[in-house]
Formats: structure tokens, C-alpha cells, sequence
């Protein structure tokens, strides 16, 4: 893709294109265009869902919302003379195996965006690029991206990240996973990673529930939410990812909604850029299961939630300990933590070289 | 290929199993290695965490079995020989991670020094009865191949062949050791590395796209590592030959067929046994592990009695040397199998033998070995 970055693009080169078969009706672009450049079309796909149309060309900034914001990678600027014909992570993906199985209005699509975006701002070659998941909606990422995937077994993405990170020094591992997946099963990887600041960006998409399975309650479920095994409401208080990530002392901490798509990329870039244990928390609705249950309404409405409720950290004001997650109250996100020590490779690396002098051969050593 | 001289302590040492298995794993030329501590394997990745960086390797003691059985294939996709160890309630937790690596087609190895079990048991004492758990511990259908050693110097020997094996058929192998081979201290000659071959991984070196479980002639496909630019995806749900998932009845048994086909043909190929005094015999002793000498032991003061009796030692667990088996049970009149359990191996053992001949099983799991006496008597009871 032949554009170029950061520069604010000519609308007399550019249009935007939709992919009406690859819409699902979400509405996302629709609501949060800046300049109401579309509306909800009256016409069907040929599976029923109802694709936006460009109503005021004229308005449209080229500001990329919707092309960010798209869970279905279906809408997006195209230009001739810029040589852009598709969505900007369709050469990250696997197209053979589009389209994806999320839901209408789930926000995992759209995380995968701020994912691409970000590797391509942080100049990731692709292979370099080592994409590491456990089990759930979440964790179907590996399948679709289209760099060296591991879709491992449940809560363990991040032990098979530190190993490959370990024994591959020089590849970037990125696990992207969910919350049931990295925080319950995964839980005491998730601390021991943090602690030892591995070598690693881990992007945590919290929808609040298991969706895979069919909404069973998490560790991260707001009390009183309504989630299929705690049917009369989540009765625990949930995990402050933030704050756990940064008590065990990771490299950066950053929270997000998939309403915040230019906040979140940058987010996962500056994560793709330290050398240790850095988390991304990407907090995304999930309308089938915590939406519908909880009767929030679809994915649309979960997304204004987030845009309503969401309040910016401010560092003189907040530490992660405010971060915790009530039943739809404010949702505090920004970047938490930005610091540097050694990460786990640096440090063993470090440690042996001063102990052993030139006794010690080096690593790594050819495999 | 050649051992890496840099890499083999050639010479003669008195060494206990424990160390030679690492000695074998360093020569093996492997560079990535988790653990976990736990007793009687310990000693293990004790010498790994020394040795390796002083010959070029990286260990990491994980937070528990779960994650050393899952960042070891971490290691295996970063194009690396990799390892972990363990005894029974971390093999135990292992199982998932067995699994994924048997459908993955990952080559690793697995070293198990066998306590005294079930659950914490005796976690000091020797036990032998984690031998089915090897076969079937991981949910599903699968195989494996396992190997048994009886002496360090086995440890040290087979511990190579296990990364040989793992090369070869990019599979999960393993060491079914015990506590008692681990912690004697023996003679152990290692050679000098040309005289230890080692087994390379395959690695895909084609222009088109590279399919992950696209299999060879010989049924195994071939590998690939992180940052060759493949763009593979790797995924422990059924999958096609592209490696992505595809859910079906079809794409199962096609999987599942090429999958348990490339080690069960081999079956006979891979059986690694020793006759001892088996060519007028009645009586067949069969045992493994420690117990083998043991009953190597009761075999001699069957022979000074006068009794005609052999002993066949099984070094390939799995695939059970069914065939072996089989022949010999034609050809006596009784087989008995000697281990530390209730009765495991005696199961693959009977089941191709009965027909044949009469079997019987010299078994305990009292965190002790048999005493070649105990062994003795039931030779003559069992055959009486």
C-alpha cells in the first residue's frame, strides 16, 4: 500500500468503497463518521443485513473512522492514483478464510484493525511477526492474521509466547486473546509473565464473558451482571487487569475501548515497541451474549456505552488502582504505565554474562 | 549429522541417570528446555540450567508443569530441539499440553523419572506406573513412542534416540524413566560425537506456499520455523493439510488416519527389544526400567535351579511390541511381565499372548524394587 502515512488525504483522489457482502448491519460506521457521510441503507445483502450506503460523498474527510471502526473490514477509502483498492488489513489477513465468524457488532474485527495499523505504523516486518492465541472468540485472531499463528490450548498463549520469545530473540510475539483465556485459566501465566517482564505484547480483549462457550461469567464480569452460569447476576468483584499488570510490574499498561480505534492502535504500537511485558486491554462488546442477557442491546449500543462512559486517565489523578470495571458505570482508559527494566531475555542474558565471563557461550546459539 | 564435539562429554564417567540424560540431551543438540523442580527428576534440569549456558542453550524454570509443557513447543516452532521433564503429578498435568503437541505433530521430548504414585504417593521411591498414562494420559486418539531405560548409560543413549525419533516422526516422544535408574550412579561412556548420529529437522524449502500438514512419501510432513516468512497457522482443532481449522467428519479422518498411520506402521520397525537366554526357554520373563534387572537376576537363579527361563526386555514401550510378543507366546509355554505397578504393560503383554500361552504378572507399587527372591517364587507358583 502506497500511502503515505500520517499526510491528511486530498478527497479528489480518494472514494470510499463498501463490500456490501461483507457488511453486517452493525452500524458502527454510520454512527461514528464525524461528518454523517452515511446512513443505513434500505437494501439487503445476501445474507440479510442492511449495508451502509455513502449519502454526502461531498462531506466525507477521508478520516479512516470507518474504515477503523469496521468489525467486517467492509468499508474503506480507495484510490487510484494512492494505489489503495482494499480495506488496509486485508494484506494482513488470511483472505481465504473470510469471512470471520464474529458476530454482527462484535468488536474483535475491529481490534484486529488497531492490530494491523499498529504494526504497520511500528514498521513490524511480517516476518518478524509471531501471532500467539488461547481458545475463544478472541482467540480465533491467529487463524486470520496472516503471519507465523499459534492457536494453542486454553490459558496458555502466553506460556508458549515466552518460550517462543526465549528461543526465537529475534521475532515480536504478540498474544491476543480474551479475557476468560488470560485472566481465569491463564491467570497465574498472565502474573508470571508481568513479573518477569517476558518478552511479549499481550492484547487482552475483555468483553466482560466467555462468549465461545455461550456467555458463561468471567473473572472479569461486572457484579450483578446477568451471564448464563451466574443467572441471577455475577456476584464477585472482577479483576482490575490494569492494575494487576502493573502490580506485577509490566512494562506498559494501556486500556481502551474499540470506540477509541486511534487511541487503542497507538496504544498497541507503543506496546509493539517495548522489549518486555507489555498489556493492551481492549475492552469490546460482545452483543450476543453480555449484551443481549443484560439486555444492552446490540453491539451499536454497547459501543455508545463505551463512548458515553469512558473516562480519560489522568496521571496526576489516577493510578491503576482506579481502574476498576462496575456495572455499567464509567470506564476509566488511557495509558497507565509507560516504564523500562529488564525484560526476561535482557535480564537471564545479562545475569549469565556476568556471572559466567567468557565461560558463557551466548544466546542465542543457531537452533 | 555428526554430534557437535563442543557439545559431548566424551570419556568414561561415573555418572548418576538423571545427568547422563542430560548429558544425552546436550549431545542430542538441544538448545531450548523447561521444567518445573519436582522429585526424583529434578537433578535433570538442575545440570541443564548449568550446563546449557555454558555450551549454548536457554532453560527457563516455568511457574508450573502446564506452562513448562507449553513453552517447550514455544522453543520447537523457534526451530529449536526442546525439552521438558517431569515425574507423575506433573505428568499428569502435562497431559493437555501432550495433546496439543500430538496434534500439532511438534517434535519434543518428554522425560517422565517415574515415581511411586497415585497423586503425591512416594514422591523419593521408584514406581513404574505412569507406563498406560504415556499411551493414553492426553484426552483422544494418539500415539506415541516411548522408550525405557534401565541404566544411566541408557539414559544417556536413549535420551538421544528420543530426539531422533521426535525428527523423525514429529511426534512427542518419550523417556519413561524411573527413580531408581535416575538416581544410580553407574559407568557411562560417552563416545566421541562422530560416533553419535543425529537426526536433523526437515524443514520445508519450497517457492510455493508452505502447507504445514501436507505429509511426504513417508507420511510426515515437513516443519517450519518462526520468521521463514511461511505464514503458517498452527492450531490444536482438527485441521487440513493448510492448517487451518476445518471442523468435519471428512478432514477428521483424514487427519486422524495420517496421523496415527505414520507411527503404527512403523510399529515394527520402531520395536527395540533384548532376548536374553531366550532359545530354550519355557519360561519368558518381560520387564523394563529398573525391573528389568531385577528380574535379570531372578532369570540367573531360575537357570542355576535348572529352570528354563529367558527374559525379554522391552526398550520401545510404545508402540508395544506386539508382534515380538506374539511370536514368542508361540513358541512357550508361559510369559511373565515384572514391573512396579498393578499391572500396565502386563495388559498389552497378555492381551497378545494369552491365546498362546499361559501369562502372568510379578507386580507391586510399593516404592520398592521386586526382590529377584519374590520374582524367583513366582516363576514357580505362576508356572506350577
Amino acid at each position: 500500500m502506497a500511502e503515505q502515512k500520517g499526510k491528511k488525504k486530498d478527497p479528489k483522489e480518494w472514494r470510499l468503497e463498501i463490500d456490501a457482502e461483507r457488511c453486517k448491519g452493525c452500524g458502527f460506521c454510520v454512527e461514528f463518521c464525524p461528518k454523517n457521510t452515511l446512513e443505513m441503507s434500505n437494501e439487503f445483502n445476501s445474507k440479510g443485513y442492511h449495508p451502509p450506503k455513502v449519502a454526502a460523498p461531498e462531506t466525507c474527510t477521508y478520516c479512516d473512522m470507518c474504515e477503523m471502526v469496521c468489525p467486517e473490514f467492509a468499508i474503506y477509502a480507495v484510490s487510484e492514483t494512492q494505489k489503495k483498492e482494499t480495506h488496509f488489513s486485508d494484506e494482513y489477513l488470511r483472505m481465504d478464510r473470510m469471512p470471520h465468524i464474529w458476530c454482527p457488532g462484535c468488536g474483535i474485527g475491529t481490534v484486529v484493525n488497531c492490530l494491523t495499523k499498529a504494526l504497520e505504523e511500528a514498521d513490524i516486518p511480517r516476518d518478524k511477526t509471531q501471532i500467539v492465541s488461547g481458545i475463544g472468540c478472541s482467540g480465533r485472531v491467529a487463524g486470520y492474521v496472516n503471519a507465523d499463528s499459534y492457536h494453542t490450548t486454553h490459558g496458555r498463549a502466553i506460556p508458549f509466547a515466552t518460550g517462543l520469545a526465549l528461543a526465537a530473540p529475534d521475532q515480536k510475539v504478540i498474544v491476543v486473546s480474551g479475557d476468560g483465556d488470560l485472566t481465569a485459566i491463564g491467570g497465574n501465566h498472565f502474573f508470571h509473565a508481568a513479573r518477569r517482564n517476558a518478552n511479549m505484547t499481550v492484547i487482552c480483549i475483555n468483553n466482560f464473558i466467555y462468549g465461545m462457550t455461550g456467555g458463561q461469567v468471567a473473572p472479569t464480569t461486572p457484579e450483578s451482571a446477568i451471564a448464563i452460569t451466574t443467572p441471577y447476576g455475577a456476584f464477585d468483584k472482577p479483576f482490575n487487569l490494569p492494575f494487576i499488570a502493573d502490580s506485577c510490574g509490566a512494562e506498559f499498561v494501556a486500556r481502551w475501548t474499540t470506540y477509541h480505534v486511534r487511541h487503542l492502535q497507538n496504544a498497541i504500537k507503543t506496546a509493539l515497541q517495548k522489549d518486555g511485558f507489555s498489556l493492551v486491554e481492549a475492552i469490546s462488546p460482545c452483543p450476543t451474549l453480555y449484551g443481549r442477557r443484560n439486555k444492552l442491546g446490540d453491539g451499536l449500543d454497547l459501543m455508545k456505552f463505551y463512548k458515553d462512559k469512558s473516562v480519560r486517565m489522568k496521571k496526576k489523578e489516577h493510578t491503576t488502582a482506579d481502574a476498576d470495571i462496575s456495572y455499567q458505570n464509567e470506564i476509566l482508559v488511557g495509558n497507565f504505565v509507560d516504564r523500562e527494566r529488564p525484560s526476561l531475555r535482557k535480564a537471564m542474558d545479562e545475569s549469565l554474562k556476568a556471572k559466567l565471563g567468557d565461560k558463557y557461550v551466548g544466546w542465542p546459539v543457531p537452533g | 549429522m555428526k554430534a557437535d564435539p563442543k557439545r559431548v562429554l566424551t570419556g568414561n564417567h561415573f555418572m548418576n541417570g538423571n545427568h547422563s540424560a542430560t548429558e544425552g540431551a546436550i549431545a542430542a543438540g538441544c538448545t531450548f528446555a523447561a521444567g518445573y523442580p519436582i522429585t526424583p527428576s529434578t537433578e535433570i534440569v538442575e545440570r541443564i540450567a548449568s550446563r546449557f549456558p555454558r555450551v549454548g542453550g536457554c532453560f527457563v524454570q516455568m511457574e508450573d508443569e502446564i506452562a513448562a509443557s507449553i513453552c517447550l513447543q514455544g522453543g520447537i516452532w523457534a526451530g529449536r530441539k526442546s525439552m521438558t521433564v517431569t515425574s507423575g503429578p506433573g505428568f499428569s498435568l502435562m497431559m493437555e499440553s501432550i495433546g496439543l503437541a500430538a496434534i500439532t505433530e511438534a517434535p519434543c521430548v518428554f522425560i517422565n523419572v517415574q515415581r511411586c504414585g497415585p497423586s503425591t504417593g512416594l514422591p523419593t521411591k521408584v514406581g513404574q506406573a505412569d507406563m498406560m498414562q504415556a499411551k493414553w494420559g492426553s484426552h483422544g486418539d494418539y500415539e506415541v513412542i516411548a522408550l525405557a531405560p534401565s541404566s544411566p548409560q541408557d539414559c544417556f543413549d536413549f535420551t538421544i534416540d528420543c530426539f531422533n525419533l521426535a525428527e523423525q516422526y514429529r511426534t512427542p516422544v518419550f523417556l519413561m524413566s524411573d527413580e531408581m535408574v535416575g538416581h544410580m550412579t553407574e559407568k557411562v561412556v560417552i563416545p566421541s560425537a562422530d560416533e553419535i548420529e543425529l537426526v536433523e529437522r526437515k524443514y520445508y524449502s519450497g517457492s510455493g506456499p508452505y502447507l504445514p500438514y501436507k505429509a511426504e512419501a513417508n507420511g510426515i510432513p515437513l516443519m517450519s520455523k518462526a520468521g521463514l516468512g511461511h505464514n503458517y497457522h498452527i492450531t490444536g482443532l482438527t485441521h487440513d493439510e493448510r492448517g487451518y481449522p476445518v471442523l468435519t467428519k471428512e478432514v477428521q479422518e483424514e487427519m486422524m488416519t495420517r496421523l496415527m498411520g505414520k507411527i503404527n506402521k512403523d510399529a515394527d520397525k520402531l520395536t527395540r527389544v533384548e532376548e536374553h537366554m531366550m532359545e530354550d526357554a519355557d519360561i519368558v520373563l518381560v520387564s523394563y526400567g529398573i525391573s528389568f534387572r531385577m528380574a535379570y537376576k531372578a532369570m540367573e537363579m531360575a537357570r542355576e535351579k535348572g529352570l528354563k527361563v529367558g527374559l525379554l526386555r522391552i526398550i520401545t514401550c510404545w508402540p508395544f511390541p506386539e508382534t515380538k510378543v506374539r511370536e514368542i507366546a508361540k513358541k512357550v509355554k508361559s510369559m511373565i511381565m515384572v514391573e512396579l505397578n498393578y499391572g500396565q504393560l502386563y495388559l498389552e503383554m497378555d492381551r497378545f499372548a494369552n491365546a498362546h500361552c499361559k501369562t502372568g504378572l510379578v507386580g507391586s507399587s510399593c516404592g520398592e524394587v521386586h526382590e529377584p527372591e519374590e520374582i524367583f517364587n513366582a516363576i514357580q507358583e505362576i508356572t506350577k
